[in-house]
């Protein structure tokens, strides 16, 4: 039997900072531009303080369910960096940092998971979807939003993200799978924080990486260093020119780790080996970014303390717009269900308002 | 227009949208080239091209999802689901966004989109290829599910659907495709939803249902008229939400009541019907609701279809059995 190849792939890993923040080779001119490394080390760090807060408001029963992105923050900042205006975020619900950078107020992402709808009407980011809380649903509604901006040959981008765990749903490759073949502009970035709630990686599949799954839908597939900013926004960007311009999809793996719970209501000391756990921290985003900072003359002891202080003012300043913000009356519930509300239901509507009124 | 079939009803109303909206787009598997396995698609893509009528990959949760993202950019996709049988991988995306994303959005991001599946028993159809689960859908706050028993509701209730700002689950009786001719004027007038149709006006009681079973329903109020009983009879048409301003004004009238469904009788849109009328009119009763409906089974394969099927027989006993209260 003579056998030959048919095929053969292969998936390339970027980073440009190493965990020491050393360049770990030439890096892409916006790196160079210190303002601009400043501010990603800025909204790096204001997500991670906005988390911390949504936890503290979580813990004294001021807030529900919270999932945080502890460790993750390059990701959301990387790619929602490089969005315009124009494109369109399909956020899953740990998307907080695309969601603030594309955006969407922090007001806005308190109250929704807060519990109230009146979140997921964003005042700037009009066309973004709300939090998707069913695994990988978002990534078909994105080549949705994808092949309509084609057909209306738009020169926008449609950028969605799941995490490693959700890969293994069917909508996953469904949705790339339709993007493949239909050429449509769209980036899929997987997180991979290495856990779906408890389950590792190595229960989740048997592939080497996340971003070959790409290849079974004829998409280019990439895998990145997500815990640098750098190597994100880099591979973010050509993903996203190349969505715009009509070079198709792309599937970004960014590897980093979950350095939180997986939701408020989770206690990752249950499965979570404290050692790994560890060295993760060695790894961070922050402390990489701000190395390279700081071994750029660009960052300084008094820059820190100023930035510290300004966001924990910007963060304040937001909680408190939340917790003044009006609570939503019962007629809320049937008053965007249809454009015309039921006959069938109006009475409820009525009985409802009343018994709110007691 | 010559007279024309249910199916033909329904592709004469896409073409419509698609000639005079250029937001309309029309998707699913085999709906191009082949104009769909039972032609409800057939030539609108030669005419309509290959942009607009599109065969996508074999995956009915992509085709909802692809939807939903179609529709929040302000398309009006309308998407087949090649058998209601085949639904079911959907209805993770028609349940979860389609039918909540105005909802959630506080209407910034609506749902325009048609989700169209041929359904029903009676066709000898293998497994899988004759459900009749109107109710799932009827149950989902969000969504209208319609039902046309005709060609010219057909029409008018498809453009109705594909124009409605809110997603519509639109249902064909694919029993009655081709079984009756109506005269249907091409000119796009669209049928109102959210409304019922009385196509028989009566004075002894009140027959009513929807789809394929509408004929059933219709031929057993002729026998009906001939034994001396003069029944109404009222074409649903819209199972979600349902109309039952018009439902309750004849029952009011007729003081009796009987539903004829072909889907499973427990938890059903007969069952939510019936409810109704003993909630709100109970009063005007005078005799006890009654159910024709399928059983509580699966659907048969063919060779016991016929015994599943509520048939004219089936409706004649018991409406007679109602009549015996005086
Ligand atoms: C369809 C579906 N099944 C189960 C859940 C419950 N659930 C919420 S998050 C989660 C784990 C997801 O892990 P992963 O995709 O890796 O993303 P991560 O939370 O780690 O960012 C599960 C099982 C859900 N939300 N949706």
């Amino acid at each position: 039997m003579t056998t030959t190849t048919v095929a053969s792939f292969e998936i390339k890993y970027h980073q440009y900072l190493d965990a020491s923040g050393k360049p770990a080779k030439d890096l892409p001119k916006f790196a160079k531009d210190m303002n601009t490394m400043r501010e990603l080390y800025r909204d790096m760090y204001k997500l991670r303080v906005f988390d911390a807060k949504a936890y503290a408001l979580q813990r004294t029963g001021k807030m529900g369910t919270y999932p945080a992105s502890l460790g993750q923050e390059a990701i959301g900042i990387g790619y929602g960096d490089v969005m315009t205006k124009e494109d369109v975020l399909i956020p899953y619900y740990r998307s907080t940092g695309g969601l603030l950078k594309h955006g969407v107020t922090m007001e806005e992402i308190l109250r929704y998971w807060g519990g109230d709808e009146e979140g997921a009407n964003y005042s700037v980011a009009k066309e973004d979807f709300p939090i998707c809380v069913p695994i990988a649903n978002q990534i078909i509604h994105a080549s949705g939003v994808a092949k309509a901006i084609q057909m209306r040959k738009q020169k926008r981008a449609v950028v969605t993200e799941i995490g490693e765990g959700g890969t293994s749903e069917g909508d996953f490759y469904e949705g790339v799978n339709v993007a493949g073949i239909w050429n449509l502009g769209a980036v899929f970035f997987i997180n991979n924080n290495q856990w779906a709630i408890s389950v590792p990686t190595d229960i989740q599949t048997a592939c080497e990486t996340y971003a070959q799954k790409a290849i079974a839908a004829g998409v280019e597939g990439i895998q990145v260093d997500g815990n640098d900013i750098i190597a994100v926004r880099e591979v973010a960007n050509y993903a996203l020119e190349k969505a715009r311009s009509g070079g198709g999809p792309t599937v970004i793996e960014a590897i980093t780790y979950r350095l939180c719970d997986h939701t408020t209501a989770d206690d990752a000391s249950r499965y979570d080996d404290p050692k790994v756990k560890e060295e993760a921290w060695k790894n961070e985003p922050l402390v990489r970014l701000r190395k390279y900072l700081e071994d750029n003359k660009a960052w300084s002891d008094e820059d820190e303390e100023k930035m510290k202080e300004e966001v924990a003012k910007e963060v304040e300043a937001a909680v408190k717009a939340y917790e003044e913000a009006p609570m939503p009356g019962p007629e809320e519930m049937f008053d965007y269900l249809y454009a015309e509300l039921p006959e069938l239901t109006k009475p409820q509507r009525e009985a409802a308002i009343k018994r709110g009124a007691k | 227009m010559a007279a024309i079939t249910l199916i033909e009803a329904v592709n004469a109303a896409m073409a419509y949208e698609l000639e005079h909206d250029q937001d309309v787009v029309l998707f699913g598997e085999d709906v191009g080239k082949n104009g769909g396995v039972f032609r409800a698609t057939d030539g609108l893509q030669k005419k309509y091209g290959k942009d607009r009528v599109i065969d996508t990959p074999l995956a009915e949760s992509m085709i909802a999802g692809l939807a939903v993202g179609m529709a929040a950019q302000g398309m009006k996709p309308i998407a087949e689901m090649q058998f209601m049988g085949f639904i079911f991988p959907a209805v993770d995306q028609i349940f979860c966004h389609a039918a909540r994303m105005r909802h959630r959005t506080r209407g910034r991001i609506t749902q325009p989109l048609v989700i169209r599946a041929p359904f029903g028993g009676g066709i000898h159809a293998p497994e899988h290829h004759s459900e009749s689960t109107e109710a799932l859908f009827s149950h989902i706050p969000g969504l209208k599910v319609v039902i046309p028993s005709n060609p010219s509701r057909a029409y008018g209730l498809m453009l109705a659907a594909i124009r409605d700002p809110d997603p519509v689950i639109f249902l064909e009786p694919k029993r009655v495709y081709r079984i009756v001719k109506h005269e249907v004027e091409d000119n796009g007038e669209e049928y109102p939803l959210e409304a019922c149709f009385v196509d028989r006006e009566g004075s002894d009681i009140t027959l009513i249902s929807w789809g394929a079973m509408m004929h059933e329903t219709l031929q057993a109020a002729e026998k009906l008229a001939a034994e001396g009983i003069d029944a109404e009879v009222i074409d649903v048409a819209t199972v979600s939400p349902i109309d039952m301003d018009t439902i309750l004004e004849s029952v009011e009238k007729t003081g009796r009541a009987c539903i004829i469904q072909e889907a499973p009788k427990s938890g059903s849109v007969g069952s939510e019907i019936a409810a109704e009328i003993a909630e709100k009119a109970v009063l005007s009763l005078l005799a006890p609701i009654g159910r024709v409906s399928g059983y509580d089974t699966v659907m048969p394969y063919y060779r016991l279809e016929k015994q599943y099927m509520p048939n004219v027989d089936r409706i004649l006993d018991e409406v007679r059995t109602i009549m015996e209260y005086k």
